[in-house]
């Protein structure tokens, strides 16, 4: 059975109280998303400032439980500087860590076969290539806290695909 | 505080600790601590008596009811139909064979009057008024109908302690058709004037629809006495299982309301070019019903009616009392409990703010002492921005629930407040 110490690990816990990124930028010129999580109405918002295709800046602002909170803050910290492919590139990877059975089953499974009901090691996902982000690994055992963590990482994804429309 | 315990001379009491030993699920542990069950607001447990007596109906009685004449199929129906007529005592209907609906749930219970009453009463600008406490199945079904014929909505405001404000009733009601109203709110615990309400609603022309959701399983109940037209609330929350709900209604109004649903059993007659519906209540009832339900409703019934309901309300007034001066010695400013501060106010439902430890946060570490708490919006969004919070966390009770769950929540909630000081 998975304990407390598996989700409220120490780094979590630090950037609950300690939030990195903390406000909202200018927008325009900054791209601007809201995102909510309707089964707690939790709400994000996410500013970005994309320059010649690097995440120039970023903050986050709203109210939610610790582990979105936290994973708000770990994402900014891990974003800021990085170019928009590597920002995309970290979703799909911290994504795939939240929801391991999906990204590990070959494509076109997931009926049936009941492999999907056991979460496998993540042979698939670089957890190491998540650096700081891996401390939210414990979350995947406590599934109803899923949508929690991934909620600013959702509205990330929203504000870069909206910086490339711009 | 063991004087909270002491009774009113002639108000009858129940003992929860020997009434949980009637309820299975209550001797589960959770993560190695005996479960506390502190969410019947959302759900409550079922004792042994609604298992058996469904489990008994399936084994021995079960076939589709108003069909067949043989002799399961005449059992069936008449036991489905004492269910109907147990109910609508319980609620003191007048005529409980033709006024109780059988629906899915409460919120279908709602949705049928806005559904059926709404759509032959109401149309472009007429007003139905609603207030800021009430559960998102008696505002949503308005919204809907809003968007459809064009109502318009009005709202009784709430004040800082959770109460309607009452000062320009009148005014609000001026012109309205329908007034929907929570007689006990699912997040606050208030019991609202729901008698003095439907009086005024009445001379102002309205008919008024109550959702006793909350108010049915935990306080005597009867509808001549509340004067509402109509009233809803669900099976699961009065120890009954899922599946089904109540619709009670005025006998004047349901016979001259349209069918809901269309289908078999609410019909008299089909024919190539109509139909002819059938007498209520069945007409609103299209379908095979929920009959293993309503025989696990009927058995709730009696379960609530051999321990008194007067000696429920007695007891969630005690515990509550307990809870409210419990939780203000441990956390005194450290705590926000929403409503109002008089137990003889409110019922067994206390939402809370915990310093700034979130809802979900909060859950979850009450879990871990296998406190079980509800976290969230509680489908009442109006209200939460009423209070200026995204969600609380809500400990509910109910008649099998003691002070020693009360102590349990407070230890937990202890620990939750140091993990995340």
């Amino acid at each position: 059975m998975p304990g407390l110490e598996d989700l409220y690990r120490e780094i979590i816990l630090d950037h609950y109280r300690s939030p990195r990124n903390r406000g909202e930028l200018e927008s325009p010129p900054a791209v601007r998303v809201e995102g909510f999580n309707p089964l707690c109405g939790d709400e994000i918002v996410v500013t970005l400032d994309v320059v010649d295709g690097v995440v120039a800046d970023i903050k986050i602002a709203g109210t939610g439980c610790s582990i979105s909170q936290s994973s708000a803050s770990l994402m900014s910290a891990a974003v800021k500087g990085k170019s928009v492919e590597e920002a995309r590139a970290l979703i799909a990877t911290f994504k795939g860590m939240m929801s391991i059975h999906e990204a590990t089953l070959p494509s076109g499974a997931g009926t049936g076969d009941g492999a999907a009901s056991e979460a496998p090691e993540p042979q698939a996902i670089d957890i190491d290539a998540l650096g700081e982000l891996a401390a939210l690994q414990g979350v995947v055992k406590f599934p109803v806290r899923i949508k929690c963590a991934t909620l600013s990482w959702n509205t990330l994804a929203q504000c870069l695909d909206e910086s490339a429309a711009v | 505080m063991a004087e909270l315990n002491t009774p009113a001379a002639g108000v009858p009491v129940l003992d929860a600790a020997t009434l949980a030993k009637d309820f299975p699920l209550l001797s589960r542990e959770i993560h190695g601590r005996p479960i506390t069950y502190l969410d019947s607001a959302a759900s409550s447990q079922r004792p042994t008596a609604v298992l058996d007596a469904m489990r008994e109906y399936d084994e021995t009685t079960h076939a589709n009811v108003h069909r067949g004449v043989y002799t399961i199929a005449e059992e069936a129906t008449r036991r489905f139909e004492a269910a109907r007529t147990s109910v609508g005592r319980f609620i003191g209907a007048p005529d409980p064979g033709r006024e109780v609906v059988f629906t899915k749930n409460a919120t279908e219970a709602l949705n049928l009057v806005a559904h059926t009453w709404g759509r032959t009463h109401l149309g472009q600008g007429d007003v139905v008024v609603l207030t800021e406490m009430e559960h998102h199945a008696n505002i949503v079904p308005w919204h809907m109908l809003a968007a459809e014929v064009g109502i318009v909505l009005r709202w009784i405001p709430i004040d800082d302690t959770g109460r309607l404000v009452l000062d320009d009733l009148d005014g609000i009601l001026d012109g309205a058709k329908l007034l929907g109203l929570t007689c006990m709110s699912n997040v606050l615990g208030t019991l609202n004037p729901v008698a003095d309400l439907a009086e005024a609603a009445h001379r102002a022309g309205a008919v008024v629809l109550a959702d006793a959701c909350q108010s049915v399983p935990h306080l005597p109940t009867d509808v001549t006495e509340l004067g509402v037209d109509f009233l809803a609330f669900s099976a699961h929350k009065m120890l009954g299982p899922t599946g089904i709900g109540v619709l009670w209604g005025r006998e004047e109004l349901l016979a001259e309301m349209p069918p809901f649903l269309g289908g078999g059993e609410m019909i008299l007659d089909v024919r190539k070019d109509g139909f002819t519906p059938n007498d209520i209540p069945w007409r609103f009832e299209a379908g095979t019903p929920p009959i293993t339900e309503a025989i696990g409703l009927g058995a709730a019934v009696d379960y609530l009616e051999a321990v008194g309901m007067d000696a429920v309300r007695a007891h969630e007034i005690a515990l509550t009392a307990y809870a409210l001066e419990a939780l203000d010695a441990r956390f005194g400013d450290g705590i926000r409990i929403f409503g109002p501060a008089e137990p003889e106010a409110r019922g067994g439902v206390l939402s809370f703010a915990l310093g700034d430890v979130h809802p979900h946060d909060i859950s979850q570490i009450l879990d871990e002492y296998g406190v079980c708490v509800r976290a969230g919006h509680h489908c009442a969004k109006p209200l939460m921005r009423r209070l200026g919070v995204n969600a609380t966390a809500r400990a509910s009770f109910a008649l099998y629930n003691d002070e020693h769950d009360v102590d349990t929540l407070v230890v937990a909630l202890d620990a939750a407040r140091k993990f995340f000081a």
